[in-house]
């Protein structure tokens, strides 16, 4: 019986995996569901094991199955790994994914899984501690604190219960790494879980799920199951989030799991000594938990040798929006966007000339390609106006309407906004009231056209007289940059406070959207 | 307690006792502790299809809390329904990186074909259209959930195969 390899990864099943998997059942096959191995362009995708390895043919569909079968398909790729989108990559974190049949103990056991904790756990706390602070490792959340020194001050807090809390709340739009991996290698995360449990004294784990991905529910819900053991006495429990993106925020997914509105909580008390039911909490995103049974396993060393400046170790970069070649691709500090846009992600799907790219999720900013010299590192990111986030790119092309997407940006805030400060919650819709006048200034129709705004929106835009509101660009522009100013230092969290990222860089990067003269700097480049 | 002449009152209490018995159930197994309140919602919304503005006493009476604090925790959570929606749900993402692969104009189209505006029910109740904000997908949109079922690279071609399924 010939044994066969097809991803169960969301994005695949949506791409049609699980069609052809049933195919290849009823045609006798042994067929062995895995995760995604990340790139898209070659998916659906099935590998056939042969005495030489695996063969992998892609992008198929259910009725390719004979082809593949007799190995005549026009679309063999080979060996997977061997590609160079692969080939390239230095794959820490994802090492198994694609690989292995994610809720296989065995599969996990026999391509590394478990020597971290084994290794953690013949080890003192406080030189666990030690060695995730050696390895440099800063929270791939998106803020970029070092690991290590949140864990330290959950250590020595006093006496008394605490706990291990993974956000797995991955609302922004252009990142899929925390699915991709709580989907194909789950046990990975309650490895570097039940690490930090011991590394902290804590007996209790939550992992929060956004609603959007089921299938990372299910999947973590199966492998949490099957490695009770393995991790006893350290327990843990998945709960679904609700569809609140703001609960991605850390003190709002706290609430969330508390049984409240996800509101924002203001900081003093951080969560390390105040956290979840007021305990002490390490609160991680997937991809930072997920890091440290490598660093366990290899050694702190062999994590820092990667990496650029102070942003140590891999990332797991994720390529999306209109690009050729999307899909996760994990690989140490300091590559530059354009190499990562260009080089890897192959330029646009569409075949027009990138226009902007967006880093970071919807609080990310803009960049044009005369930015693409950046180098993919915290510190770079930030003195260039934007952020890494989740390391999501997600790519544009000239079609792109710069000013449509700030206003979007306002508008996903105002849907999104906890509600608890005002900037945010008040900011975001005029943001939206603005950025309407200005595209209809833009447009050289009149403000107060009928379908200009919808709804309350229309009506808040009419409660003056037309006469009283200079709708000049100039003057909204001012107004613009005005709140996104009080925006930006007067909100409690990043959702009020970065949203005017993507607004500010859109509007300074594409000028010429925004009704205003093109900038200089693309003709200097 | 209430009096069982009128037909239509008669099913709303049939429905509300059986969400007591499931409240009931559901407390019994996992506690009445606050950080079960949002676990329980999902459990009633999965096998009733919304959770009912009259469920909310038994709930805040269940967990020992205010009627107005489980009211704002219905009303703060976007998966949360107050009223049922229909038959099938379609859900068209409307985040930036289906936006960079043309997501506007299938927004836009998805409504058309399905005959109901974004964020509405149908009127025959057959369809309910909604936005969802980013599915994980971001490399292969437009991306839709169909009754829960993922679906990429939507475009003409797939929106009508989805209106053809919703109206079987």
């Amino acid at each position: 019986m010939k044994r066969v390899y097809v991803s169960r990864d969301m994005a695949s099943v949506a791409l049609g995996a699980d069609e052809i998997a049933r195919t290849l059942a009823q045609a006798g096959c042994d067929v062995v569901r895995t995760g995604s191995r990340g790139l898209f362009s070659i998916e659906p995708l099935v590998e056939v094991e042969m005495p030489e390895g695996r063969i992998g043919y892609g992008p198929v569909g259910a009725a390719d199955v004979g082809k593949i079968l007799d190995g005549t398909h026009p679309h063999r790729l080979g060996d997977v790994g061997a590609l160079p989108f692969f080939a390239s990559q230095q794959r820490f974190t994802f090492a198994r994914c694609g690989i292995t049949d994610p809720l296989s103990l065995e599969d996990y056991a026999a391509h590394g899984g478990w020597r971290g904790l084994d290794a953690a756990r013949a080890a003192a706390p406080q030189q666990v501690v030690d060695i995730v602070k050696a390895s440099g490792l800063r929270g791939r959340g998106g803020a970029g604190f070092p690991t290590g020194i949140k864990w330290q001050t959950v250590l020595d807090a006093p006496d008394g219960p605490r706990f291990i809390v993974c956000n797995a709340d991955e609302g922004d739009s252009g990142t899929f790494a925390d699915r991709m991996l709580m989907e194909g290698d789950p046990y990975c995360l309650i490895e570097g879980m039940a690490i930090a449990a011991h590394a902290v004294g804590a007996s209790r784990g939550y992992i929060y799920i956004r609603s959007e991905y089921p299938f990372a529910i299910d999947t973590m819900r199966a492998a949490i199951d099957r490695a009770a053991g393995r991790i006893a006495p350290f327990v843990i429990e998945v709960r679904a989030g609700a569809g609140a993106y703001v609960c991605g925020e850390e003190t709002a997914l706290l609430d969330s799991i508390e049984g409240k509105r996800g509101q924002v909580r203001a900081k003093p008390p951080l969560p390390a000594l105040k956290g979840l039911f007021g305990k002490p909490t390490v609160i991680n995103n997937v991809l930072s938990l997920a890091a440290v049974p490598f660093i366990l396993a290899e050694g702190a060393q062999a994590y820092a040798d990667v990496g650029f400046g102070r942003s140590r170790g891999t990332m797991p970069v994720q390529l999306a929006g209109n690009v050729k070649h999307g899909g996760l691709y994990e690989v140490g500090f300091g590559i530059t966007l354009g190499e990562l846009v260009n080089d890897i992600g192959g330029g646009t799907e569409s075949g027009r000339p990138v226009r902007a790219v967006q880093v970071g999720g919807p609080l990310g900013a803009y960049f044009p390609p005369s930015m693409f010299h950046l180098p993919f590192d915290y510190e770079a990111f930030a003195q260039a106006g934007g952020l890494i986030g989740h390391a999501g790119i997600t790519v544009f092309d000239d079609t792109a309407d710069m000013a449509q997407m700030a206003r979007f940006a306002m508008e996903f805030c105002a849907v999104e906004s906890c509600g608890k400060c005002t900037p945010c919650r008040i900011g975001s819709t005029r943001g939206v009231e603005v950025m309407d006048r200005i595209i209809a200034a833009r447009d050289a129709a009149p403000v107060a056209a009928e379908g200009a705004a919808g709804g309350y929106l229309g009506e808040a835009l009419h409660s003056r007289a037309p006469s009283r509101i200079d709708t000049g660009i100039e003057a909204q522009t001012a107004l613009l940059r005005d709140l996104c100013d009080t925006m930006k230092f007067g909100s409690l969290c990043a959702l009020g406070g970065f949203t005017p990222y993507p607004v500010l860089s859109a509007l300074d990067h594409f000028p010429e959207d925004f009704g205003a003269p093109a900038p200089i700097e693309q003709a200097a480049e | 307690m209430h009096s069982l002449e009128n037909p239509r009152e008669d099913a709303t209490l049939i429905r509300l006792e059986a969400a007591d018995a499931l409240i009931a159930q559901w407390t019994r197994r996992h506690g009445a502790a606050r950080d079960q309140l949002l676990p329980l919602l999902h459990m009633l919304q999965e096998e009733m299809g919304f959770v009912d503005d009259a469920l909310v006493a038994p709930i805040a009476a269940a967990f020992n809390l205010s009627r107005a604090d489980v009211h704002g925790v219905v009303t703060f959570y976007h998966d949360f329904r107050r009223v049922p929606a229909g038959r099938h749900v379609v859900k068209i993402c409307r985040a930036e990186s289906c936006q960079a692969r043309g997501g506007a104009a299938i927004e836009a189209a998805a409504a058309e074909r399905l005959g109901v505006a974004m964020g509405g029910t149908r009127r025959d109740g057959q369809v309910t259209l909604e936005a969802v904000y980013c599915l994980g997908l971001c490399a292969v949109g437009p991306n839709a959930l169909v009754d829960g079922r993922p679906v990429a690279r939507v475009d003409v071609g797939r929106l009508d195969a989805i209106a053809r399924e919703i109206a079987a």
